[in-house]
């Protein structure tokens, strides 16, 4: 079996997870609660996000069974709109913006570049409860009876027409996002200021590239969406005319300023994601990240341009034919990075000695389904298809695929790719792989049809629909069902994982990264002493080189 | 790895264990300070932008508007501002100097010059309410539709027109700019008194003399954004038709 898996654990008779780690370091819920470790605050938010995961899954759960018949029968159609509304907003602002960045960025980007710490440790903790009290609030509108705009709170509707929850679902993501402002405020001060001797800029991993640049979002991009959302609660209290033509005000000038935040969002949440899998293909094919370079460029590159697409959300809200032109062009730009990665991963695979453990199955999902979610992306760029599809089911599918197919799959790949070195205990390997390959079914059973949907015309964000399209929509919730299994699995064998895993010992991957060479799970201080960086990274050699002094000194 | 053992050296108190060094504290703490002002421009952005966009389409009602702000207490605001800025500059550098006396002395000032701010920034509010010209609340446009019935602004700019119904109705939106813009740089002004207000105290008992000047430096650094703030603010607001 050794040409089959690169796992090396230690001898499982004798091996202990050690006594000292950030885990054991204190004890009680207030040494949580009021903790500035970044390990740990990494970790709250793990267990935070799950919930909402969950709660956010079982909207998703609802909408799917409501759409299993052409009645809108199972619900009311404005309770229908308040369930996807919720599932959107939760998803969105309370998952997908923090996922990758708050858990395991946090848990990482301090440990990659050979630093004790994040910067600013009080203000990570505060990111967090800024998360905590949003994430409350989104608990207390839910059952206050929900909110039905739609994730995009679209003027007038919010400002002028629906009697539900606007204001508060309004704060909670304006506090919400102060927590993602801090977040990337913390990992742009760590990258540039906290990286130990050796460690330069190209020496860094990609993951902490991709984190740098989905922090440059985050900074520049949530301010615009914390005064957008100011205006809307002004528009809505006081009736100030902004966004109201009656007074003199646009609904249009709404839909730039949410949409100048909410697309870069969009890269907020993938480019993590795609800092994920530079880690894990490389680690699986035993190969240096092909052109690097150009893959840290690759981040950057879509970060920059990510600021210039917003409108492509706009085609057929009464923008004009020339501005539609010119974002439909930039639009088409942000293919050009994405497409970067995908070859430069393909190309790290060839002549790769690849292993097939479960981080890579996702991996490997991840690389089929964004790679879809992407190209469908250019067919909705272009202003003319776009006329066609957009407030389709093709949307729907579309997005689904990036944010889900790509996002989610990156965040499994990247969870059970550092569960060694966050709990020193590893994830039982078979039942893993089985969830990984059910999650991929499941996930193209739910979304492939909405493709077919999305093209024949079926509009989104409707309870009911035309019963030709019954038997689409019966595969894509048998489908979500199979999702559904495919993610409660990974939930179930990790926590029991914590108490029976294998011990996994520092580098059970035989990684580079400079998180693998100390204990897991880590010391409090991260490292006994500062790392000093002189190799390349993803350089094997380097690591083989290393081990045969270990063995030669013992 | 190649590892270098850390050498045990004294560190100064207010150096926070997971820095190496100090000068690493200050640079990071003060690269996040510029990091956080920048949030703060996109976060006025989105207001300047609305604003532009609107003067741009109603600039008669926003001009008309725009005479019904009284240009000399704006004026000496911004004069109060910028020697806050002064006074500021003059607190970093009594922290630098290690001089508790003057550190203390000119925060107090800052203090007072901010709440004088805020004291002439209130007398203009309560101008416009006195007029109903709030937004939202009874809103009248009378000094717009007939600027006859508005005498102290009329003998100052006697040659504004009576402006149509169509136009005079966009007045509000200026009015609602200005209190959003306002509004949100008083809240920052009142943010910032608040924390001077706790600066003071821990100068006071000697904790900003010590060399360790990244609170004062950064608190600052913020200051200094907040005025430059109305420095956009008071051309764009008051004085629309003066060029």
């Amino acid at each position: 079996m050794s040409t089959t898996t690169i796992v090396s654990l230690p001898d499982q008779s004798t091996a202990r997870i050690p006594k000292m780690n950030f885990l054991t370091k204190e004890n009680g819920l207030l040494s949580w609660l009021l903790t500035s470790d970044h390990k740990r605050i990494a970790i709250l938010y793990l267990i935070s996000i799950t919930f909402f995961f969950f709660i956010g899954g079982s909207l998703a759960g609802l909408i799917r069974l409501e759409l299993l018949t052409p009645q809108s029968d199972l619900m009311a159609a404005d309770t229908y709109n308040k369930v996807f509304t919720m599932h959107g907003i939760i998803m969105i602002f309370l998952f997908l913006v923090p996922s990758v960045p708050a858990t395991l960025g946090n848990f990482f980007i301090p440990m990659m570049i050979g630093a004790k710490d994040l910067a600013l440790p009080k203000i990570n903790l505060l990111s967090w409860y800024l998360y905590v009290f949003g994430g409350c609030l989104v608990i207390y509108t839910m059952a206050a009876g929900g909110v039905d705009t739609g994730w995009t709170f679209t003027t007038p509707l919010s400002t002028h027409y629906v009697n539900t929850n606007v204001m508060s679902t309004g704060l909670a993501i304006f506090i919400a996002g102060f927590s993602s402002i801090f977040t990337g405020l913390n990992f742009i001060v760590t990258i540039h200021k906290m990286r130990c001797p050796g460690m330069t800029w190209f020496r860094l991993p990609l993951f902490v590239w991709s984190n740098y640049a989905g922090s440059i979002l985050m900074v520049l991009g949530t301010p615009v969406l914390a005064i957008t959302i100011v205006l809307v609660a002004l528009e809505r209290t006081v009736g100030i005319g902004v966004f109201d033509p009656t007074r003199g005000g646009d609904p249009i000038l709404f839909q730039h300023l949410f949409w100048f935040y909410s697309h870069p969002a969009v890269y907020i949440m993938i480019l993590p994601g795609m800092g994920v899998m530079s880690e894990t293909i490389s680690t699986f094919s035993r190969k240096r990240v092909f052109g690097y370079t150009a893959v840290a460029f690759s981040s950057v590159a879509i970060a920059v341009f990510g600021f210039f697409v917003w409108a492509h959300h706009m085609f057929i809200m009464g923008i004009s034919n020339y501005a539609a032109l010119v974002f439909s062009l930039l639009t088409m730009l942000v293919a050009v990075p994405s497409a970067i990665k995908i070859f430069n991963w393909t190309l790290t695979l060839y002549k790769g000695s690849i292993t097939f453990e479960t981080p890579m199955l996702y991996s490997f999902g991840f690389m089929g389904l964004f790679t879809i979610g992407g190209l469908t992306g250019v067919f909705l760029g272009s202003s003319g298809t776009d006329i066609h599809l957009t407030e389709t089911y093709f949307i729907v599918a579309h997005f689904h695929f990036v944010m889900v197919g790509g996002m989610l799959m990156a965040f499994l790949a990247g969870i059970h790719f550092w569960w060694p070195k966050m709990t020193g205990r590893m994830y039982p390997e078979k039942i893993s792989q089985l969830a990984a390959v059910v999650t991929f079914i499941g996930f193209n059973l739910t979304f492939f049809p909405q493709f077919i949907l999305g093209t024949l015309g079926m509009p989104r964000r409707y309870a009911a629909y035309p019963p030709e399209f019954q038997i689409l929509n019966v595969f894509s919730t048998a489908g979500a069902t199979v999702l559904g299994v495919g993610y409660l699995l990974p939930v179930i064998y990790l926590v029991w994982s914590l108490k029976y895993g294998a011990i996994a010992g520092s580098n059970p991957w035989q990684a580079t990264g400079l998180e693998w060479q100390t204990q897991s799970p880590p010391l409090a201080e991260n490292f006994p002493i500062t790392p000093i960086m002189d190799h390349e990274a993803y350089d094997y050699d380097w690591l083989e080189s290393q081990q045969a002094k270990e063995v030669a000194s013992v | 790895m190649n590892e270098v053992q850390a050498e045990a050296h004294e560190h100064p108190a207010y150096q926070r264990h997971h820095f190496e060094t100090i000068a690493q504290q200050f640079d990071a703490t003060n690269f996040a300070m510029w990091l956080f002002l920048l949030t703060e421009v996109m976060f006025f952005g989105g207001l300047f932008t609305a604003y532009l966009i609107m003067r741009n389409w109603y600039y008669p009602a926003f001009v008309e508007a725009s005479h019904q702000l009284n240009i000399g207490w704006g004026t000496a605001n911004t004069g109060v501002l910028i020697v806050s800025s002064f006074t500021m500059a003059m607190s970093v550098w009594n922290a630098q100097m290690r001089r508790k006396k003057g550190l203390v002395a000119c925060l107090l000032l800052t203090f007072v010059l901010g709440l004088v701010f805020l004291g002439i920034k209130s007398i203009e509010y309560t101008e416009k309410y006195e007029k109903h010209h709030i937004p939202g609340f009874h809103y009248s446009m009378s000094s717009f539709l007939d600027p006859a019935s508005d005498p102290e602004v009329h003998n100052a700019y006697p040659e504004d027109k009576p402006l149509q119904l169509d136009m005079a109705r966009h007045t509000e939106l200026y009015f609602f700019l200005y209190f959003a813009m306002t509004g949100m740089h008083a809240l920052h002004m009142i943010i910032g008194i608040g924390i001077l207000a706790y600066l003071i105290v821990r100068a006071q008992a000697g904790d900003f003399t010590t060399g360790h000047v990244t609170y004062i430096e950064n608190f600052g650094l913020y200051w200094h954004f907040v005025d430059i703030i109305w420095i956009f603010l008071f051309p764009l607001l008051y004085l629309i038709s003066r060029h």
